[in-house]
């Protein structure tokens, strides 16, 4: 069955749709998507890195993303605004990773696969190790999740009910790391912020609860990644970036439908 | 000696800076089972600071925050930014940070008044309710102590009155210790065992009566909050089975006190 290369895209997409779903919410309700774009875009910086030293893509993006993850949150105690502060390193890391991807010398890397995605060239090993980083980052979630609802809250609520709010931000941020991981061979960089905030956004008008909506996302986002491949093999169009347009026809659908209802 | 005289919550020399500014200096202060303790200053006194400080939400400059074993606090912030991306209901609210079971929800919902209030937004509800279901919600841990930190902020004379004769009632039928925070001195100032002046660090403290009679405290709110104090207490007269818990509490209270 893995032997069929539609087959492995489609268990790749279903990885990236389940693990997106519940950081995706966290993204929305604590409202980092710039954060999710500085450690989507240092993954290319982690791409240039191991193709440099010959590892594994995945072990280099994941170092990566952790460290910037990590130098995000060390330098937002500190003077400059979040916002500012995740503009700058955000495409700063892209840039960097650009260049440093253009110095690595033989062979000749295709920098749209890693852009974009390459959905189509996923292999056997790729697809275990990304249900692995799936698999770890849902248990991870779904372990701190009343935690990670309170830290979200109100820290101080969360601190009087014994609750650290820097112990839960690295969960967050190790987790976001890891989608990270996962799905830049599926929409790759430039879109990795999109699979996480829209699915997650299209779910917020009909839940009425954070385990809901979490629930809701990842049903929307199975749905777009199945649409998507789909329609890009019929239009011969990228995958990657059909899969995000599926999923902002749903929002648009869904926003839609929410506005004439209340009205 | 026993666990009941121990205080709930300490704080031992403690001084909190920001940067070069020190926000508290000084601060010894300690609280028991069943007292009611109210913390007063002008804006920018560090009243927050010493309360997220006592709930160990901030890190402490110089000296020591102890907690009795096992302590359990029930926190209400000064106001929750319920953000609009985030689905909850009043429900799905009270079982964070973990279920609660109905027996006990139902029991602390008497108490409130929040019953149909359960399938509603959080988003969706007004001051006044806002403010019960984070009560409610903090009552629900079966607290040690009611840490409220300016809880009534946004709510009209009538509704901190009332939210705050909500607190003492419960107080008076769970028996927690309560420390709130509040600039709203004629509110709040007569139920309390003890009122704390603060402005960087504690000017002075000790009964109502007797810290709003104090320089220190003229000095930074002037004498006309004595008026408001004894118009309250007026107004307070005429309820009459709530005058009454009252001054059984203050008796009570007085006899479980550690000396200052």
């Amino acid at each position: 069955m893995l032997d069929n290369f539609i087959v492995r895209a489609l268990l790749a997409g279903l990885a990236v749709a389940f693990a997106a779903a519940p950081i995706g919410c966290f993204v929305v309700w604590r409202r980092m998507a710039y954060f999710g774009d500085a450690t989507a875009h240092a993954a290319i910086l982690g791409v240039a890195m191991s193709l440099a030293f010959s590892q594994s893509i995945f072990a280099g993006t994941l170092v990566v993303s952790v460290l910037m993850a990590y130098l995000v949150s060390l330098l937002s105690w500190r003077g400059h605004s979040m916002d500012t502060l995740l503009g700058v390193l955000a495409h700063s890391a892209l840039a960097f990773g650009l260049v440093a991807v253009s110095f690595i010398p033989g062979v000749r890397v295709d920098l749209n696969a890693y852009l974009f995605g390459d959905i189509l060239a996923v292999t056997a090993s790729d697809l275990a190790v990304m249900w692995v980083g799936a698999v770890v980052v849902v248990g991870l979630i779904s372990w701190r999740w009343s935690a990670l609802l309170m830290v979200t809250l109100n820290p101080e609520l969360a601190h009087a009910s014994g609750v650290n709010p820097k112990s839960e931000q690295l969960v967050l941020t190790v987790s976001l790391a890891i989608m990270v991981a996962v799905a830049i061979k599926v929409v790759g960089v430039l879109l990795i912020t999109a699979m996480l905030i829209i699915p997650a956004a299209s779910a917020r008008p009909m839940s009425d609860t954070p385990e809901r909506m979490a629930v809701y996302a990842a049903i929307i986002g199975v749905f777009s990644i199945v649409v998507g491949m789909y329609a890009s093999f019929m239009l011969d169009s990228p995958t990657g970036p059909t899969i995000v347009c599926i999923s902002a026809m749903v929002f648009a659908a869904s926003s839609f439908v929410h506005s004439v209802r209340s009205r | 000696m026993n666990a009941a005289t121990e205080p709930l919550l300490e704080a031992q020399d403690v001084s909190v800076r920001y940067g070069r500014s020190t926000v508290l200096q000084d601060v010894n202060f300690s609280i028991s089972a069943g007292e009611i303790v109210t913390l007063v200053g002008p804006n920018g006194s560090g009243k927050s600071t010493m309360v997220r400080a006592l709930i160990g939400a901030l890190p402490v400059t110089v000296g020591k925050i102890t907690h009795q074993n096992g302590l359990r606090i029930g926190y209400v912030p000064q106001r929750l930014q319920m953000e609009r991306g985030l689905p909850m209901t009043v429900r799905r609210f009270f079982d964070l940070p973990k279920r609660v079971d109905e027996a006990s929800l139902n029991k602390v919902l008497e108490r409130i008044h929040v019953p149909s209030l359960l399938n509603q937004q959080m988003m969706d509800l007004s001051g006044g309710q806002f403010q019960r279901v984070l009560l409610a919600r903090a009552l629900l841990g079966n607290p040690h102590i009611l840490v409220l930190d300016e809880a009534t902020q946004g709510l009209d004379q009538r509704g901190s009155a009332h939210f705050y004769q909500l607190v003492e009632s419960v107080r008076n039928e769970m028996g927690c210790a309560v420390l709130m925070v509040s600039h709203e001195l004629h509110v709040v100032m007569s139920a309390s065992d003890r009122v704390i002046c603060l402005n960087g660090h504690i000017c002075c403290q000790g009964t109502p009566e007797v810290v709003s009679s104090k320089p220190e405290y003229r000095a930074l709110f002037g004498s006309g909050t004595q008026g408001a104090l004894a118009l309250y207490r007026h107004e307070h007269d005429h309820s009459h089975e709530h005058d009454h818990s009252h001054d059984h509490d203050h008796d009570h209270d007085h006899d479980q006190r550690p000396e200052l």
